[in-house]
């Protein structure tokens, strides 16, 4: 049976976007997957403002810090009132970022930016190193890959991140060497430990100012010959860069990992290697390897909709997409982001979210599918994340909590206000006994016969009103809407 | 088409002034009392579960922020100890002494009676190699057992679970006292389970429609739809749930436990040890340990939680004779720097030491020798023991499992059981 556009369009948001917005429904069926893409491509031309969270008070206290004599003057208390506000700062940039994915119409831009976040992990307390690199990655997401590399090599956030501050003459840091070319370009298995050692040489001097500007310390720069991938020679650090998009490995390893994330976490060895010679021979124009796979017929086989389980984020963006929103509190969405594994701009490490089977446990799950009660009131959110000391320092309480329930311990509600007349009236012209097929089909992108008879008992059928509140909160707690 | 038909355009009205009064119909269900639907392919193994009696269990006490071993199990005869920790170090005569050389934290006097009565265990100067000072990194490295410049996703807890639990109906095995589930407990195949409290497992109030929505799921598609892979964990997840509720109430203590977390937690697993459960191994955290600022204080308060937590656990465990079948022990992402700093705190360290209590130790007290504070490594311990040689010799010797092949390497083993 031939996927209906509709199924397709919908198949395309979740990947190419954060799932279909309300708004968005009613046009799903009325043009094909390839005119639909291009209308996203479009929405996604303007180059990103610049996201800017830092008060005027954390930018003073940066200036001061700029100033070596103001520097030394600084007590400890003031450094830990510092790093409460960079904490604060960083959260508000997490929120924000949030925000974007779920209202910008540019989905493809954040959906890519969020791909490359987790590619290029990186974890900062310095909020300014954080928004600089967030805007490397906004910008580039559909750039030029090279560009993009070249850029989040520069970067304070991972070259401070990954130690090269300490990588100099004499006294070699690997760290990032390593970095580079095991998670950014070629993959593990790709190269010799000669390599990163010769590479590491190369990445002598590379560092970063106070104010996340790249900086080349020539006095610790090894300029020395180097010998890297047999070839010899005095190879500064964007040699190695260019030698490392030289080799179609890294190509061909970009383009898998795209393909796990955006198409099927079985990799498609004919399709992918196909996709890395296109990548390669377009000198790494990522809009283009895009485009080729969100307009390929093999995207939208059977076998690739509905394959994904959702990432945190996806999650939570997309039920925000779909049932337009407003919290009380946004605490509540850092709560959620820790308590399932993803939180923004806090990657576990520098490889990234592992992604796919490694999101689900009895614990997530749950918290996954008592996610749209709590959304809607019906449910509260009673659950304690781990805690964190690289962020508390020793302290019990981070002031993440939402809006205590009553005088219960680790009780909060989530306070959320929906705008359902928004909702509802997309589904004015849908008959009684068409709407729950009608809510599943917007709904879900994995079709399992069961369902429907468990809504039986659980819809309202009091209203129309409320029938249709309960049934998509109720399809929303599924295992079914954690795939995508 | 003229893409500005296309409404991909922000305008979400978002609010419109609309406020959903709260309702007051949260209510907390139990998962654990109806009888549970499983799929087919479950319900066949359902009846498999092998209860072992008198069998082998791991109590793993996580603490969390960086415990400082030095102040914990304090060399009291040590110059350089108290030089470098002139406001921080605790005297030979404040302490709940083992040994002339080696004395315990104050609040530590239960664990000075188990030292007494050879149910109790030093470990010194266990690290690893390259070590990490982020509290996150070296708590996955702990937790997973990978080398410090490998990445992996799995912990060796869920790894022997992946072992114990070949296509087992319910994964409990291994349970941790939490509301999250940490690294350590999550396999290839399979993830552990965490439960804060059996007699509320997920406290939800949606319960009655996952049980209709497993019921009602076709499981004849298993393996060919991506999403079955979530039918299954939620079919795990409520058949555990109600399994580790009725073993809770089989034989519950009535001991009383101290009116803490861990006090709690530690009173669960008590009751779990007691039931028929096939759980091998439990996990439970107490913290935040990070004592960065005013160490004394915090160090205090967390210990004496510990001990009066872990010495009603233990007068349980001897009353009901299991004490010789329960291995407890303790370990920290890292231990501190031997010098304090100037907040009378201390900083991120290296190595550190562990406490192992049982009753089937077969080597009690101090068992290696005390950090050299005069061989540091800037500042730091020197590592000597690699916590994957304990893993490995629990793994091997308690539990009777193949250390090689859930730690991915062969280790050491070591003789205290």
């Amino acid at each position: 049976m031939p996927v209906p556009n509709q199924v397709k369009n919908q198949h395309l948001l979740w990947r190419a976007g954060f799932g279909p917005a309300v708004e968005q429904l009613a046009e799903l069926s009325k043009y094909s997957p390839s005119q639909y893409y291009k209308a996203i491509v479009k929405a996604s031309g303007k180059k990103p403002a610049y996201i800017n969270v830092a008060g005027e008070d954390l930018v003073s206290i940066y200036e001061d810090l700029m100033d070596a004599g103001k520097r030394s003057k600084l007590s400890a208390d003031d450094r830990r009132e510092l790093a409460r506000k960079q904490r604060e700062a960083v959260r508000d940039l997490n929120i924000y970022w949030l925000k974007e994915m779920v209202a910008s119409p540019a989905q493809l831009r954040e959906k890519m930016a969020f791909f490359w976040h987790g590619h290029f992990a990186s974890r900062n307390q310095n909020i300014f190193y954080n928004q600089l690199l967030l805007q490397v990655i906004r910008e580039n997401a559909l750039g030029n890959f090279g560009t993009l590399l070249t850029e989040v090599s520069h970067s304070a956030s991972m070259l401070i991140f990954l130690n090269n501050q300490q990588n100099r003459k004499g006294r070699p840091n690997e760290n990032f060497a390593r970095e580079v070319m095991e998670l950014f370009t070629l993959g593990r298995g790709n190269y010799t430990e000669n390599d990163i050692k010769e590479a590491a040489r190369a990445f002598t001097g590379w560092t970063a100012n106070a104010s996340g500007e790249f900086v080349f310390r020539k006095n610790f720069h090894d300029d020395g010959v180097k010998t890297f991938f047999g070839k010899k020679g005095n190879f500064n650090g964007d040699d190695i860069l260019e030698l490392l998009l030289k080799d179609k490995q890294t190509a061909k390893y970009i383009t898998q990992k795209i393909y796990r994330f955006f198409v099927n976490e079985n990799v498609d060895e004919k399709i992918t290697a196909s996709l890395a010679d296109r990548f390669f021979k377009s000198n790494y124009d990522i809009s283009d390897l895009m485009e080729s796979i969100f307009t390929s017929d093999w995207f939208y086989n059977e076998k690739n909709i509905g394959a994904r389980i959702k990432s945190p984020i996806e999650l939570l963006v997309g039920i925000q997409r779909m049932v337009p929103m407003k919290l009380d509190n946004d605490n509540s969405l850092m709560l959620l982001q820790k308590l399932l594994g993803q939180q923004l701009l806090y990657p576990p490490n520098v490889a990234g979210w592992p992604g796919g089977k490694s999101w689900i446990d009895s614990s997530t799950l749950m918290t996954r599918m008592r996610i749209p009660q709590m959304f809607t009131d019906r449910d509260e959110l009673n659950l304690t994340p781990k805690q964190d000391d690289d962020q508390m320092m020793g302290r019990k309480n981070d002031g993440t909590a939402a809006v205590p329930v009553g005088k219960k311990k680790n009780a909060y509600a989530v306070n959320a206000q929906i705008d359902w007349p928004q909702y509802i009236s997309k589904y004015t012209d849908v008959k009684r006994e068409n709407l729950i097929p009608a809510i599943k089909q917007n709904l879900l992108q994995v079709n399992t016969p069961g369902l429907e008879r468990s809504l039986g008992t659980t819809v309202d059928v009091g209203s129309r009103e409320a029938f249709l509140k309960t049934a998509t909160v109720q399809l929303m707690s599924t295992p079914e809407y954690q795939m995508c | 088409m003229s893409s500005k038909k296309v409404s991909l355009s922000s305008n979400r009205g978002v609010g419109n002034g609309l406020v959903i009064k709260r309702k007051k119909f949260i209510q907390i269900g139990s998962l654990a009392t109806a009888s549970l639907m499983l799929p087919k392919f479950l319900k066949a193994l359902e009846s498999n579960a092998l209860v072992p009696s008198g069998n082998k269990v791991v109590v793993v006490l996580q603490l969390s922020g960086g415990n400082d071993g030095l102040n914990t199990v304090i060399p009291v005869r040590n110059d350089i100890y108290y030089k470098l920790r002139p406001s921080l170090s605790i005297r030979k005569g404040q302490t709940a002494e083992l040994t002339d050389e080696v004395s315990l934290h104050p609040s530590l006097t239960a664990f000075k009676a188990l030292y007494d009565e050879g149910n109790l265990a030093i470990l010194n100067n266990v690290g690893y190699p390259n070590p990490d000072r982020s509290h996150f990194r070296s708590m996955d490295i702990w937790h997973s057992a990978s080398k410090s410049n490998e990445y992996w996703n799995t912990g060796w807890v869920g790894r022997y679970l992946d072992a114990q639990c070949n296509g087992c109906a319910r994964p409990t095995q291994a349970l941790e006292v939490d509301d999250v589930l940490s690294l350590a407990l999550k396999g290839e195949r399979n993830n552990a389970i965490a439960v804060q409290n059996p007699q509320r497992l997920y406290g939800i109030a949606n319960e009655k429609y996952f049980k209709d929505i497993l019921k009602n799921h076709n499981g004849e598609h298993y393996d060919e739809q991506p999403v079955e892979y979530l039918y299954k964990t939620l079919a795990q997840t409520l058949s555990s749930a109600d399994y580790i509720f009725k073993q809770s109430r089989l034989h519950p203590t009535g001991a009383t436990y101290p009116n803490t977390e861990l006090g709690a937690g530690l009173k669960t697993i008590a009751s779990l040890i007691f039931s028929e459960i096939n759980t091998k191994v439990y996990y439970i955290s107490l913290g935040s340990f990070d004592t960065h600022v005013g160490q004394d204080n915090q160090q205090s308060k967390l210990f004496a939680q510990m001990n009066d937590a872990v010495k009603a656990f233990t007068d349980d465990l001897k009353k009901n004779g299991r004490m010789d079948d329960v291995l407890l022990f303790t370990f920290s992402e890292f231990g501190r720097r031997v010098a304090q700093n100037a907040s009378n705190g201390t900083d991120h360290g290296t190595a550190n030491n562990m406490f192992l209590i049982s009753g089937g130790l077969k080597k009690k007290g101090v068992l290696n020798a005390m950090p050299d504070l005069a061989d540091l490594n800037e500042g730091d311990l020197k590592f000597k023991i690699d916590f994957k040689d304990v893993y490995a010799t629990i793994l091997n010797k308690w539990l009777n499992a193949d250390a090689n092949k859930i730690l991915g390497a062969s280790y050491g083993m070591l003789d205290f059981i």
